[in-house]
Parts: structure tokens; sequence; C-alpha cells
């Protein structure tokens, strides 16, 4: 199957009074059809920066994208009208937010806000639209549709709030839904459900999903490849079988010593010292040096980029080679 | 909601008593005998004590209260010492004058000043909300009384387009459609002073409302959803800053029928607040205890309005 | 500031980039530890609108307060010589109808009106902190009966009265004294919406979790209060302390230009402005009353600056 989605040297500059902050510097990775891409990094790496360049969601001023493409049906969504770029939002690409308890309207009721779309893009008229949203809210779990579509988002709890979200992103039966830290906010229970879910509705509708989070655990039992990402840039890319048995880049490995582990017992969970430098003092040479454990001059001094080391698995790090678990 | 609205009007009650006793209260503590005010200097002893009498004068003071409790509430607020008649047939030949003046007042801000708050916030830091900011931070420092005289001096004194005050001019009586253009005539400037300065505080809170509402999640998702922006800004947006602006309805309608003391001064507009001020020179202490109340049940009915308005529009707050 | 918050901030990259929560990110060599009102002070100097307000106010407070030397006049010498002289050089505001230096009585004017704003300001402060600093921590009855009573005090109309009372007690009252009836008017009648702030201020932070983390840690009631609560409630009294002078002035200007604030022959700047009730005055001398507008207009105008500076740095979520 092709690429549904391709993104090309991305990236997306805010340009702050205190100087310019490159959140996105020069990503590439691509979307295939019916797949689901995780997208991995800590707070502040990018990732969310990312999504929102895709729907070209980022607040302008100050935030802007500066160059790169990002390919979707043969057309560059950088390049688009405005009003072309609204109608493939929540129509063939839609999103779903971490926040469930903020990212609804709360003077709006559900079925409204489900309804809106599904009135906009399909031209359905009301009742139509009110019966589709109820049909919605069924298929992602809700009980008692007839009566949750009238009601308010405050409700509702956290994890039908989330569910909510996930209807209305669906409704359209959008070719690609991102989804920024899902699950995030959830309880751990909720959290298993909501993905389940995801999941569910991924095969049912044929969607390919971008999934977003900093929980390397979501993203293996989620995905199908995982991009990790750091200060703005891919440092490693991969299938996610071979990143998980694989790992080539000291940040990945470090991620994955964060995990507790159920089977290895007696192993000390390792954390990356250090925190994400500032975006706008960024180290010189590879951004990740200074809390690294193998960094070496090279590291200080240039900039790595991503290289193919094995078949479909690209890192950039000098010396991927030699870095093991 | 209607059971809403009576339980509060319900809850107004001690409020409105306790404020009664308030003003009564500072109302007898004025120095000398009110009945001196109203007699014949050369009245004697024994008609004096008659005078006290018919007033009441000679109970004790929880007595008097509870007189002039219970008759305003029958609507007789006693005499008016300055008018000569009962206050309840004073106050109305006024209201209306300050209402009029208010409305005109309330109507033009709304319609002015909630689209331009709503454009400032949308181009924030643009040319016209630069504009605009400057233009509320004067309209808000700037005294009524002060921006009235200088507008008085501009347009009346120096080019004679706007009578200086007054709501008719003097001896002309017309009627119809000529007095309505004298009273328009003369309703321009304190009108102008009134709008400016709603417009300061009104453009500046719907700007502000407007821009803490537009970085909230659920206008990403809005715009994520592939509304247009107009959508975005005037439905989802607007509802939401519409909350906030309902407060201040509330402390607004009171303050202006308040703050028409000031205005009303300034350009003799022959409204209640001109009557307050006249009540308070001449000591007329009925009209002054009325007039009090009246503005105190003006402020407990805005508060009660935006209550209302409040629940309105804000789902989340439950009115049982 | 809740962790989720900071989140989104970092991953916003929001504009303004310059509060506390970049510090932590620097690189260690790099990393300066600001106080939270070092961060305040270095917001508020990068708003130049608030600076020039903050400027302005002093040099306004400046000249009220060294009145007796920037003017060889005495506010009360009349000069039966010297009547209704436009500006000139030797007054170079003009003199009033009882040829008063008009710049002195508006200098010495300027001292009255900020004097009551002030003083009414912290009569403000003090009994809207104190009632809504106890409502909202000890919450239950105190609350409720605290919270009624600042209905009541917010259901009176402020203008009428404050010209009632004034009007009421004022004959009784020297000139000289009634200054001070009007501190305690304005400020009596204007603590009722900072108490209700306050009180909400600390009703949100008792639910944070590090009183809560205090409170199992067994620290006493007011050392809670003193440590905890009050630092985190001062930014919010010290703007609307700010922004309610400026209010406090304008009440007291609104009262004493109808004749029922300060009176002459105490000047300020109210009562000069009130010389304009006199059509004679607003046609012909027009130096006795646009000068002391003015006055109220800029004083007035640059602690609004000043204060929405100050709240802007304190807290930008308010804005």
């Amino acid at each position: 199957m092709g690429n549904l989605l391709e993104v090309q040297d991305l990236r997306t500059y805010f340009y702050t009074d205190d100087g310019v902050v490159k959140a996105v510097d020069g990503v590439n990775f691509s979307v295939e059809a019916g797949k689901t891409i995780g997208i991995v990094g800590e707070s502040g790496c990018g990732k969310s920066i990312t999504a929102m360049s895709i729907l070209r969601l980022i607040p302008d001023p100050p935030g802007k994208i500066v160059s790169g493409k990002i390919m979707f049906n043969g057309e560059d969504l950088t390049k688009v009208s405005d009003e072309k770029i609204r109608h493939i939002r929540g129509n063939d690409i839609s999103m779903i937010f971490q926040e469930p308890m903020t990212s609804l309207n709360p003077v709006f009721t559900v079925g409204f806000q489900i309804m809106e779309a599904l009135m906009l893009h399909q031209n359905l008229d009301e009742s139509e639209a009110r019966k589709k949203a109820i049909e919605m809210l069924k298929l992602v779990g809700i009980p008692r549709a007839e009566k949750i579509v009238d009601e308010y988002p405050h409700q509702l709890s956290g994890g039908m709030r989330q569910r909510v979200m996930i209807a209305m992103a669906v409704s359209c039966q959008p070719k690609l839904l991102i989804a920024d830290e899902p699950t995030t906010a959830l309880d751990v229970t909720i959290q298993a459900q909501i993905l389940e879910l995801m999941n569910d509705l991924k095969n049912k509708l044929n969607t390919s999903i971008m999934l977003i989070t900093h929980d390397l655990g979501v993203v293996a039992e989620m995905s199908d490849h995982v991009v990790v990402m750091y200060s703005g840039k891919i440092v490693e890319d991969a299938p996610v079988d071979e990143l998980f048995k694989n790992p080539r880049h000291p940040y990945t490995i470090g991620l994955m010593n964060s995990i507790p582990s159920l089977i290895e017992e007696g192993k000390r969970l390792e954390s990356i010292s250090g925190s994400v430098p500032n975006p706008l003092y960024l180290p010189k040479g590879c951004y990740f040096h200074p809390r690294c454990k193998f960094a070496t001059d090279e590291c200080r001094k240039g900039q790595p980029s991503l290289r193919e080391i094995a078949p479909g698995h690209k890192v950039s790090c000098f010396r991927a080679e030699e870095v093991t678990k | 909601m209607l059971k809403y609205i009576i339980r509060r009007l319900l809850h107004m009650i001690p409020v409105i008593l306790i404020i009664s006793i308030v003003i009564f209260g500072i109302v007898k503590m004025a120095p000398g005998d009110p009945v001196g005010t109203n007699l014949d200097p050369k009245a004697t002893a024994e008609q004096r004590a008659a005078e006290r009498a018919r007033l009441g004068l000679d109970k004790p003071l929880p007595v008097q209260y509870w007189n002039w409790l219970t008759r305003s509430v029958k609507g007789d607020f006693g005499d008016s010492y300055i008018y000569k008649k009962p206050v309840s047939d004073v106050v109305p030949n006024f209201i209306w004058n300050t209402f009029l003046l208010n409305v005109v007042d309330f109507i033009l801000a709304f319609l002015i000043s909630i689209p331009i708050g709503i454009i400032c916030a949308v181009k924030q830091y643009s040319k016209t909300d630069n504009f605009w900011t400057v233009f509320s931070i004067i309209g808000i420092s700037m005294p009524s009384f002060f921006f009235g005289l200088l507008l008085i001096y501009i347009f009346s004194v120096k080019l004679n387009a706007f009578p200086i005050n007054g709501m008719v001019t003097p001896g002309k009586n017309a009627t119809g459609w000529a007095h309505i253009k004298d009273v328009m005539h003369h309703i321009f400037l304190p009108a102008l002073v009134l709008v400016i300065g709603s417009m300061a505080s009104l453009v500046r809170y719907t700007r502000t409302s407007m821009l803490e509402v537009i970085n909230q999640d659920y206008i990403r998702t809005a715009r994520s959803k592939g509304l247009s922006e107009k959508v975005v800004i005037y439905k989802h947006a607007f509802r939401n800053a519409l909350i906030p602006i309902m407060t201040i309805i509330g402390f607004w309608i009171p303050g202006l029928f308040s703050g028409a003391v000031i205005l009303e001064t300034t350009f003799v507009w022959p409204g209640i607040g001109n009557v307050m001020m006249d009540a308070i020179s001449a000591r007329d202490y009925n009209l002054i205890m009325a007039l009090n109340m009246f503005f105190a049940l003006l402020t407990l009915l805005g508060n009660l309005l935006a209550d209302i308005g409040y629940a309105l529009v804000d789902p989340r707050i439950k009115v049982e | 500031m809740t962790e989720k918050n900071i989140k989104n901030k970092t991953e916003n990259k929001a504009p303004n980039k310059s509060n506390g929560l970049d510090s932590k990110e620097i690189k260690e060599e790099e990393q300066v530890i600001l106080t939270p009102w070092k961060l305040v002070l270095r917001k508020f100097k990068k708003n130049k609108v608030a600076v020039a307000g903050m400027i302005i106010f002093i040099i306004m407070v400046f000249l009220a307060l060294f009145a007796p030397i920037l003017t060889p006049y005495d506010p009360y010498t009349m000069d039966f010589s010297q009547v209704n002289q436009p500006p000139s050089k030797a007054h170079l505001m003009g003199t009033d109808e009882l040829g008063r230096d008009y710049l002195t009585r508006i200098l010495y004017g300027g001292r009255v009106s900020m004097q009551v704003g002030l003083f009414a300001v912290i009569i403000e402060i003090i009994i809207g902190a104190l009632v809504g600093g106890l409502a909202g921590y000890y919450g239950g009855w105190v609350d409720n009966l605290l919270m009624r009573i600042v209905e009541i005090f917010m259901a009176f109309p402020f203008l009428p009265i404050a010209i009632t009372i004034s009007a009421v007690i004022g004959p009784e009252v020297a000139p000289e004294k009634r200054m001070y009836i009007m501190m305690f008017i304005i400020g009596l009648l204007s603590w009722g919406g900072l108490a209700r702030m306050i009180r909400g201020q600390i009703l949100s932070l008792r639910e944070q979790e590090f009183i809560q983390a205090a409170k199992a840690l067994g620290i006493r009631d007011s050392r809670i209060i003193w440590k905890h609560l009050i630092p985190n409630t001062l930014g919010y009294i010290i703007v609307s302390a700010t922004l309610g002078m400026a209010g406090a002035i304008m009440s007291e200007a609104g009262l004493s230009f109808l004749g029922l604030g300060v009176t002459p022959p105490v000047p300020t700047w109210g009562n000069l402005v009130q010389n304009a009730r006199d059509i004679y005055v607003l046609k012909n001398r027009v130096w006795l009353w646009l000068p002391p507008g003015v006055a109220i207009f800029f004083a007035v105008m640059s602690i609004n600056l000043f204060g929405d500076g100050l709240r802007d740095a304190i807290d930008p979520k308010s804005k």
C-alpha cells in the first residue's frame, strides 16, 4: 500500500520576543494507509507541533511553517488554500487532543459538537446529523447515546469526553486520525479502553492513525512504525519490532530503560540525566550530547544526520553502530 | 428558571431590609431639626410639636423606621419638601429622562463595543487593536464631568453646535416631531460622554474575555473540525466570552443610574440624578431616602439580571 | 500553575517565554535562579507603556510632595490685587477669584487628592483582605456570614450613598478635616469586590497540593496563612491596590466636583474643576478648570497603566 501522508523536511518555527524557536526542524516521515505510526518524545520535542502543522493549526503569529512539504492525496497541505485545508480538517484528517476536559466546548451539547462537522462536511441536515451523531456515540461505546447526545461536556467523565472527541473525530470517516496524547490525561484502565477503541475503529473504518505520545508502552501496543523525536528533529525511525529489538539511538535506549519492566525483575530503572534543552539555547553539535553517555568530541561539534543503518531503520547518531542497550 | 428567580428575589428581601435600616440610620444622623426646614421660622413651640407629631417624629426611632418602611412598601414615601408633593409623584417625572439617556447609552455602547472588542482580540496587537486599547485607557481614565465640560466647551461654547445644557430649549414648548428633534439635539453631548465611557470599558472587557477564550483547547478543536474562522470566532469563542460579559452588565446598569448624578449635574439634565442633588442641597430627607432605596434596588436587580444572564449562557451553572 | 499548563506552554511554544518555566530548561551553567518577584520586575520592565505610566505617576507624586518648595505662593493666601488673572509669568496658571495662585492650588490639590486616594485604598485593602481571607480560610458559617455582609455592602449604590453620608455629616466637619471623611467613605464603600476576589483566591489555593501538603505535615494554621496564603495573594492585592487607587482618586474628584467631597478653601482637583459649573468661568476662564481636570486624567491614567502592567507581569493569565 502507498503512503497516505508524506512529511518532507518540515520546519515550523516560532518567532518569540526572545528569539526563534525551531520547534520542528527538518522532519521527514510518512504514514502508510491503514497503518499506525507512533511519534514519541518528551514534552517540548516538537511532536505536537508536527501534528498541528499537518492541519495548519499553528497559531500564526508567532508560529509559522517555514519550509517543507506535507503531501496528502497528491497535494501539498502547506500550499493549499485556506478553504481547501478547512475542507480537509475534520473530514479527511481529524485530530484528537490530549485534554478531553478542555477540548470540548462547554456551552454546546456534545451532540451539537459532533453534528457540526457532519453538517459541514457531509451536507447532512439537522435530523440526519443527529441520527448519525447518536450512531457515532454508540460506535465509540457510549451507553444511552440517545440521552448523552443532548448533554453538555461537564456532565460527562474524562473517559466519556475522550470517547466523544473520538466520535467527533471519526464521524466523517477520515483517512487519517491524528491523536495527540489521547490517553495521557486519563486513568490507566480508561487508557486501555480508549486505545482498544482506537484500534477497533482503525480496523473498522480503515483509518490510518498518527499517534503522538511520550509513552513507549502505548507505542509498542498500537503502532506499526515509530518515529522518535528530540528537540525538533527525528533521532530514530524504524518499524516497531525493529525499534524495540534493536534500538540504536542513545535517547531511544534511555527512554526504554526508563520504563519499568515486569519481566526483568531486579533490574534498576534508569533515567536520562538532565532535561530537554531550552529550544532557544540549543547546544552545539548533536542536541542530545549533554545528556548522552556515549558522547564524543565529534558529537559536540557536528550534527549527525538521519541515516539508514538497516533496511527501514534510520537513526541520527554518529556512534549508532557502537550503541547498544 | 422561574423558581430560581423567585428564590433569588426572596433572598434579596433581607438584604433590602438591612440596606433600608442603614439608609434610614444615615439620614436620621443628620443634625438639626427636620421640622425646622419645613415650617415657618416664626412658628411657636406648640406648632412645632404638632408638626413633629403629625410627621411621627416624636416617636422612638425603631417605630419611626417601622412606619417609614410599612408606608414605603405601600408606595407612600412621604412628601417631598422641595416639590411640595408626594415623593411617589415626583420621581416618575424625572426617572424617564434618566432612563432615556441610559437606554441610548446601553444600546449604542453594546452594539458598537462588542464587535470592536472581538476584532481587537482576534487581531491582537494590530493597528486597530492598538487604537482601541489607547481609546479604552483614555476613556476609562477620563472623569465624566471633566469630559462633559470639555465637550461643552468645544461644541457648545466654541462651535456653538449644541446647547450648553438642559433637555429642551427653554420657552420653546415644541411638540411632536419638533420636540423630539429638540431633545435629540440636547441629548447628544451627554449621551456621547456616556457612550464613550461605556465603550471604553466594554471594548476592553470584551477583548479580554475573547483573548482568554481564543486560547482555549476547544477553539483549537473547533478549528480542527474544519469550521470557518467566522463560526469559530463568533459562535464557539463568543458564546463563551459572553459568560464573563454578563457579569459586568450586573455592575453596569446600577452604575449608570448612580453615575447619572455626576453627569446630569454637569449637563443640567432633568433626571433623577439632578433631583438627587437638589434633594441633598435642600435636605429633603424623604426624597433622599426614597432615591437611595431606588438606587439600591436597582443594584440588586442588576445583580439578579447578571445571574440570570449567567444561567442562560452557561450550561454549567445549575439553576436548581 | 498546574503541571499540565507547564507542559502545554512548553509544547506550544507560547510567545511569552520570559517566565519562570524556561529558567528550568536553561542549561545548568547558564541557569540563573530568579525569585518570583525578580521575574515580575523583569517582565514589568519590558512593558514600556506600564513603565511610562509609573514614571508619570512618580513625577506627579513628587510635584505634590514638594509643592512647598516648587512654588513661592501659599495656596490659601488671597491677594485681591491679583484677582482672576489669566496665566502670566508671575502666575503660570493664573489666579482665581480670590487672587490665589492657581498652580499652587493645583499642586496642593494634588496632595489632597492623592492622599485621599492612597488612604482610601489602604482602608479598602485592610478590610477587604481581612474579610476575604477569613471567609476563604475558615469557610463554613464564617464564610456564609461574611459573604452575606459583603453582598450587602456591594448592593450599596456607591455615589448616592456617598453623597448622602457626606451631606449628612458634612456641615459639622471643618473643610480641613473633610478629606479624612472622604477617605473613610470611599474606603468603607469599596472593599466588597476585593474581599470577594481574595476569598476566591484563598479557596482555590486551599485546594492546591502544596497547601494540602503543608496541612498534612501538621503545620500550624497561622504559619500556613502567613507563609503560603498571604504571599500567594499578595500579587492580587498589590494590583487591586493600584487600580483601586485610580478609582478612589476618581471617586474623590467626582464627589468634590459635586461639592460633597473635600470643600474649599481646601483645594483638590475635583473641587477646582467645580469652578466650571459657572458658565462664565467655563467660557472665559479656561485656566480655572482645564488644568485640574487634566491633572485628574493624567493621575488616573498613569496609575491605570502602571496597574495593568503590574497585573500582566504578576499574572499573565488574568489579562
